[in-house]
């Protein structure tokens, strides 16, 4: 190699970077795909490609319940709302490419650019594992949202009730 | 020295081995639970069913007969030759996935059951998560029927399709709300935690028996529980209106044939066996015989000691077999509750999900949380005196919401909450074609 | 899984995130700028565990079983307000197309001065 990476290249390394390439396509495949079904199939598979890098940042609890919430609940919402309002493929909304898609376009890689100047090469060289072991565990986030945050907890719960008080709401013909 | 053999090898090839020892006798049950659905739904509806493909004449005249055993392999010969016909209008993509993601739930699930005691060889990945990856396998159950229903291109196959989603994510609430009950009576997500806290006492008290959580009157209500769940979650009568043949066709597989058909149906009995392993596992004490400790019997009642030993290794060696029973017995419940209950319609069962299930899980829930806490301040007689306590207290506060004609809510029968309130229990039709 | 850096995760994430941003000032379907912000929430839960694993906080030793989960469950409420956020998001599309008949959002300029 003429330049020396700051990290050793492992197994490890391969692997995750399978993964990341197949999440970053179906990302990129939600933003490209004119249908909107296949769109939210693309980010279907992102999430269930994130869940499985989930699970190597020893993760497991957050892994599983990105599977059951994100992949297994929200996106079947928004498939549903898909399929009702039939916006598949046969009326797809049809966006020109004009001259504001390339201005968003560039303004996007300028932001990512200035964000990956400041952040990655001050932490290039940053490979070891500093979480304790278990770390992911059910018992390990249950204790700690059961004590510590447990504030926050009974909140989101309230937020939840309101969120479907306020869907439900939403979605009814006649008040 | 087979053991020996399967002990040197890489981890890879032993869990190799492990996934075909789940994966193949599932694959060749497949036709045998076909079989066994035919021939007791047609004793059941007093008529004899299948017989005539496996019957060989001999020279002399005689027949064999072999009960009509080679059926399922004449229908899948069958389906196999049939003309694989595709729609012009589906969409191509999805139309060759959604049969294939229909399929992949039932495997999934299969890899974390433990069916027999040998940890290296069962099950195939003990996850620490593991009750909640069933909860995200059912989650992911419901893309095959959605894909397919949309797949169809066509209206009604659409709204099979639509109905069956949400179907399965309201029933996975009270699944998932009723194992999560015995998730807290064991203090452990794992599956072989849960088979190993069923070997424990029964109730604390009773040293003899082992304490299967269907004994346990928060575990028998939760077993009911997840058992209608279960029936619901893979589209089988009473709960099978999106694949009916006299209401939407046949729902969100109209347009599916032959072997694409075949996956569904292979698909809907392998999700059938897997889930009756895991209501074995979760609440019958998995793969053991009967629910009687042997050791400590063995060990107490010297009469008893040598018959004891010789059950202990008979449950260890064959556990395989007790596994493959219970999940077989609860296929026939499966197959008993086809044959005698009507169908459903769509607001009743949705009703039955939300208003009746749901409530019952919950009202459970809060009943396992007593008992532990309980049991932890007064031991095992005190907890279960406070079980005693709250069912009837939680039961009188339902009652006392329900109100005295014990009709809040229930459609078609009166009452001033089901009144106007059509729209909010059908999803709605797409106004466009 | 040891031997993955740390910028593998947040160059993943960084990714993520901006192909998130591009896709809600491209589209025009707003059920896709809503997958698109999910997108984005999804880069941040994972930025959010990268550093879980890799740099837990660094605060006086009293404190540090909270510090050291802070991250992980930071991923849960964000999930849970992800949930919130899409069932209402999805109820108020569903109210304006049953309204207009047209979910292009550049006709739903009203607001417009």
């Amino acid at each position: 190699m003429p330049f020396s990476l700051p990290f050793p290249i492992t197994p490890e390394l391969g692997v995750f970077a399978a993964m990341a390439g197949v999440a970053a396509l179906a990302a990129v495949g939600v933003v490209f795909f004119q249908d909107a079904v296949r769109s939210a199939l693309c980010l279907v598979l992102n999430f269930f490609v994130l869940a499985f890098i989930y699970f190597t940042l020893s993760a497991e609890m957050l892994g599983i319940t990105q599977i059951v919430v994100y992949a297994g609940a929200i996106m079947v919402l928004f498939l549903f709302v898909i399929m009702l309002l039939n916006l598949g493929a046969t009326s797809a909304i049809k966006e020109k490419l004009d001259a504001k898609k390339y201005v968003g376009l560039g303004l996007g890689v300028v932001m990512a650019m200035t964000i990956a100047v400041q952040v990655i090469p001050a932490l290039a060289s940053s490979t070891t594992v500093r979480a304790p072991d278990g770390f992911g565990s059910p018992q390990a986030i249950g204790r700690s949202l059961m004590t510590h945050y447990v504030f926050s907890f009974e909140v989101a719960s309230i937020l939840l009730m309101v969120g479907i008080v306020g869907s439900i709401l939403l979605a009814k013909r006649r008040l | 020295m087979l053991w020996d053999w399967f002990i040197q090898l890489h981890p890879v090839w032993q869990a190799l081995i492990r996934v075909l020892l789940v994966v193949l006798p599932i694959l060749l049950l497949v036709p045998g639970m076909i079989w066994w659905e035919r021939r007791l739904l047609s004793w059941m509806q007093d008529r004899i069913g299948p017989n005539r493909v496996a019957t060989f004449t001999l020279k002399g005249g005689k027949k064999i007969s072999l009960f009509g055993l080679l059926q399922p392999i004449a229908d899948g010969v069958k389906l196999f030759f049939k003309e694989d016909i595709t729609p012009a209008a589906v969409d191509r993509v999805i139309y060759f996935i959604a049969p294939a993601i229909a399929l992949f739930p039932a495997f999934a699930l299969a890899g974390t059951l433990p069916w027999g005691p040998i940890k290296e060889l069962t099950p195939i990945a003990d996850v620490n998560i593991g009750v909640l990856y069933l909860l995200a396998i059912s989650s992911l159950g419901v893309y095959g029927v959605v894909l397919a229903g949309y797949a169809g291109n066509n209206k009604y196959s659409l709204m099979g399709g639509l109905r069956a989603s949400a179907q399965l994510i309201s029933y996975e609430l009270a699944m998932g709300m009723s194992v999560g009950c015995m998730v807290l009576a064991t203090g452990s997500l794992r599956m072989t935690d849960m088979v190993k806290a069923q070997e424990e006492a029964l109730w604390g008290v009773v040293p003899a028996l082992q304490n299967w959580y269907a004994f346990t009157p928060f575990g028998f209500v939760s077993m009911v529980i997840f058992l209608i769940c279960m029936v619901a979650e893979t589209n089988r009568a009473p709960f099978d209106l999106p694949e009916a043949e006299n209401e939407l066709i046949a729902g969100y597989h109209t347009e599916y044939s032959s072997m694409k058909f075949a996956v569904f149906f292979m698909g809907e009995y392998a999700a059938m066996f897997v889930f009756s392993g895991v209501l074995s596992v979760i609440f019958l004490g998995g793969y053991n015989a009967l629910p009687i400790r042997w050791d400590w019997v063995a060990a107490n009642v010297p009469a008893l000691s040598t018959v004891a030993n010789a059950f202990q290794g008979l449950n260890a060696w064959l556990a395989p077999v007790w596994f493959l029973g219970k999940c077989t017995f609860f296929l026939s419940v499966y197959i008993w509750l086809r044959a005698t209950l009507p169908r459903l319609r769509y607001d009743q069962l949705m009703s039955l999900g939300w208003k009746s299930l749901l409530p019952a899980a919950l009202a459970n829930f809060i009943v396992v949380m007593i008992w532990i806490y309980c049991t932890r301040l007064y031991g095992p007689v005190g907890g279960w005196a406070s079980v005693a306590v709250a069912a009837v207290l939680i039961a009188a506060i339902i009652q006392g919401v329900r109100g005295p004609h014990g009709h809040l809510g229930r459609p078609g029968q009166g009452g001033e909450l089901s009144k106007g309130s059509k729209d909010a229990v059908f999803p709605p039709f797409p106004d466009h074609s | 899984m040891q031997g993955v850096p740390l910028v593998a995760y947040l160059s993943l994430g960084l990714f993520m995130f901006t192909v998130g941003t591009v896709g809600v000032i491209m589209r025009r379907n707003p059920i896709v700028i809503f997958m698109c912000i999910e997108l984005m929430l999804n880069a941040v839960n994972l930025t959010f565990l990268a550093f879980a694993r890799y740099m837990p906080a660094k605060v006086p030793s009293a404190m540090l079983p909270e510090a050291v989960m802070s991250g992980q469950v930071m991923v849960v409420f964000v999930m849970a307000v992800a949930a919130a956020e899409v069932a209402v998001g999805l109820g108020i599309i569903m109210a304006i197309f049953r309204l207009r008949d047209s979910v292009d959002i550049d006709e739903m300029n009203l607001l417009r001065g």
